[in-house]
């Protein structure tokens, strides 16, 4: 008798289901433009409800006001798998978008839908992480290796006035990532003015905040005169200042490196860290929209040529088809708490 | 039981003995039976989206971005049907997206060592059958419920790919296997290899499982395990039959997958497990074992696929088309527990 009140349950069911999915049609209408732009923009990023692309879309959006006539259309898979971005690559090319903006979660899976959009004329760039070659036409670099490891460098100088011991506390030894900025900052740390400040110690926290810590204690044990550490991870930083403010060490020994403003607001405000850098993801939205607003104008973005930026410049495109922003931005007392709220 | 149908007889005119009751060979059928079935409801449902999403946006009704959105579910929905087979017999099997993980895996290691595409196909279908036979041995021979056990090797399989591929990603594939992926297999009207491979494969599942004497005792092993067996189906034959089959349908999906976006990194297919399992619920396989139609699952793919297609080319986001179809999958499953309870029995 079961399977027969299961068929008359479903009968209901059926009702209800049909209503609910009336229902459901309602919301259709929310997503389309209020006016039709001129042109029409994607932003396609790794994932939804993350501040750092949160502030790129409001650099993207800044661009798209700046220059008129624009409409960004800001979306990103709910997964972050090569599949989903597909999928959502997939709808944005069926609209006919005019450009896409994407930030890959997977280099070499986008390249067939990449290709696939440059046939059907619609412009395709990526920024933040790359597209392989082929599947777009350029890819814009927040930053260079030599830059952000000359900046790094920089930034401890200024700290301690050129002059005292200096670690690295770094990620894992295997990241390709990490180990070619601290081959740039050794390149930096050749020029002269950097002759009283000795590298002593490279060690490796593997991105993990209890080990980053340890290490950190331990640097400052085994180098009595260690004055300042540069730490090219974010996770190594905000570990490594936690261990400065532990111990009792500020203003004995700095932190400098690559760190996050909501993580490094704290150290900076009590004095572990002077100064700290990473790109502006407002900027990094709003120079991609730029390029993008360019490519759209006409200009070709083959190697060798060059793209603006508008109150960015201009860059080049290298003959890897990838540009580079600018150098990493800083930031210290003076705006950590401004940036700090927005990623 | 619904085949089955008692009534009263008519007063016969012939002086033979009456019998008490005349059964007839099937149900009566009336209009209302027609048209709440719940493939009709499918049926509605399919076409409220269709013209819903040709009203609202231009780009909806084309040709080649129809042909294009199959690409995004054609492998889930093959799995699918599979899924769909074990639902019916009171099973499941969770780890369908890490089979595919560990299949995609042996393609990629096969590639990267210039394999030829016949062959990266054999391996992925065979890694896909190993997996699943070994999900019907634990299922079938420990009498854990699949449930536990596919949950157990979601993670083993998925964890092999991971312990594997570390965070690298296998990127080289014949020009010849990836145009499996890539291209349509027919030019015009433009039909994907995936979707005409789920076209045919359900149509074989339709006419095996409503047409032949095997789909009969599935739906008997749903109904009740026990009285199956006691009916002398080999119940634990067909389930172990299953399972394998599941797995050589993931093992499919993996060598059409990894066709189509040209990479494997041990998060392919991630979550495909509970993709797979909506289409089926929503196809009206009851969880509970012993009812459902493969015309059911046909169009809740369809359903599915362009409901989610057409949210998306309005832009709205891949988070709230999933809170919409988890609405609808809730709908599904809930509301006859939720009647029941506050109409009585009917």
């Amino acid at each position: 008798m079961n399977d027969n009140s299961y068929t008359a349950d479903r009968r209901r069911l059926l009702k209800v289901l049909a209503a609910g999915s009336a229902a459901a049609a309602l919301p259709l209408g929310f997503g389309t433009p209020a006016f039709a732009a001129n042109k029409r923009i994607a932003l396609v990023v790794k994932n939804l409800g993350n501040t750092y692309f949160d502030a790129c879309r409001d650099g993207a959006n800044e661009a798209a006001k700046q220059l008129g006539g624009m409409e960004i259309i800001y979306t990103a898979p709910t997964k972050p798998t090569a599949e989903d971005q597909i999928a959502v690559l997939d709808s944005l090319i069926a609209q006919k978008v005019d450009g896409l903006i994407i930030a890959a979660d997977d280099a070499n899976a986008l390249v067939p839908v990449g290709k696939k959009a440059m046939q059907r004329g619609i412009k395709v760039i990526s920024f933040d992480s790359a597209v392989a070659t082929g599947g777009r036409l350029m890819h814009l670099s927040a930053s260079s290796t030599p830059m952000i490891g000359a900046k790094q460098v920089q930034m401890i100088a200024k700290t301690l006035k050129g002059e005292g011991e200096v670690a690295i506390l770094s990620a894992a030894s295997t990241m390709t990532n990490q180990n070619s900025w601290i081959a740039a900052m050794k390149e930096e740390w050749k020029k002269p003015e950097y002759a009283k400040m000795p590298l002593v110690a490279t060690v490796y926290g593997d991105d993990q905040d209890d080990k980053s810590y340890r290490e950190m204690q331990a640097l400052v044990k085994a180098h009595p005169n260690l004055k300042g550490v540069i730490s090219p991870t974010t996770i190594g930083i905000r570990a490594g200042a936690k261990a400065i403010m532990d111990g009792g060490l500020i203003g004995k020994v700095y932190i400098t490196g690559l760190g996050l403003p909501s993580e490094m607001k704290d150290a900076v405000e009590k004095g572990a860290c002077d100064s700290f850098a990473i790109w502006n993801p407002v900027d990094y939205g709003y120079a991609a929209t730029m390029i993008m607003a360019d490519i759209l104008g006409g200009a070709s973005a083959k190697p060798g040529t060059s793209v603006k930026m508008g109150r960015l410049g201009e860059t080049k495109i290298g003959d890897d088809g990838e540009a580079v922003m600018g150098e990493p931005f800083t930031f210290d007392k003076s705006n950590v708490e401004k940036f700090a709220k927005i990623f | 039981m619904t085949d089955l149908a008692l009534r009263p007889s008519q007063p016969a005119a012939a002086p033979q003995p009456k019998p008490r009751y005349t059964v007839a060979d099937r149900a009566p059928r009336r209009l209302s039976d027609f048209l709440l079935r719940w493939e009709t409801i499918l049926v509605i449902l399919l076409a409220a989206v269709i013209i819903g999403n040709t009203l609202l946006s231009p780009y909806f009704l084309d040709l080649y971005n129809l042909a294009d959105t199959t690409y995004n579910f054609s492998e889930k929905a093959i799995i699918a049907l599979g899924m769909a087979l074990l639902i019916l017999v009171r099973e499941i099997d969770l780890s369908i997206a890490a089979i595919m993980a560990l299949a995609a895996l042996a393609i990629g290691s096969l590639a990267a060592h210039g394999v030829a595409p016949p062959l990266l196909i054999l391996a992925g279908l065979g890694v896909g059958l190993l997996c699943g036979a070994v999900n019907g041995l634990l299922v079938t021979r420990t009498g854990v419920p699949s449930i536990v056990i596919t949950i157990g090797t979601m993670s083993l399989f998925r964890g092999i790919a991971q312990v594997t591929l570390g965070d690298q990603a296998l990127t080289t594939y014949p020009d010849s296997y990836l145009a499996l992926g890539q291209s349509y297999f027919i030019t015009m009207p433009p039909t994907p290899l995936s979707f005409l491979i789920f076209l045919v494969l359900a149509i074989v599942f339709g006419v095996v499982l409503h047409g032949t004497a095997i789909g009969r005792q599935l739906f008997a092993i749903g109904a009740n395990p026990v009285a199956a067996r006691f009916a002398g189906i080999r119940v634990d034959r067909l389930r172990f039959a299953l399972f394998t089959l599941s797995g050589l349908l993931a093992g499919l999906a993996a060598v059409l997958l990894t066709a189509r976006i040209g990479v494997v990194r041990p998060n392919i297919a991630l979550g495909w497990e509970l993709d797979v399992v909506t289409m089926v619920v929503l196809g009206g396989v009851a969880i509970s074992g012993g009812v459902g139609t493969i015309l059911g699952v046909v169009l809740a793919v369809f359903v599915l696929g362009l409901a989610t297609f057409g949210l998306s080319l309005m832009n709205v986001p891949g988070i709230v088309i999933n809170v919409l179809l988890g609405l609808l999958l809730i709908l599904s499953i809930a509301a006859p527990i939720v009647i029941r309870r506050f109409f009585g029995r009917f």
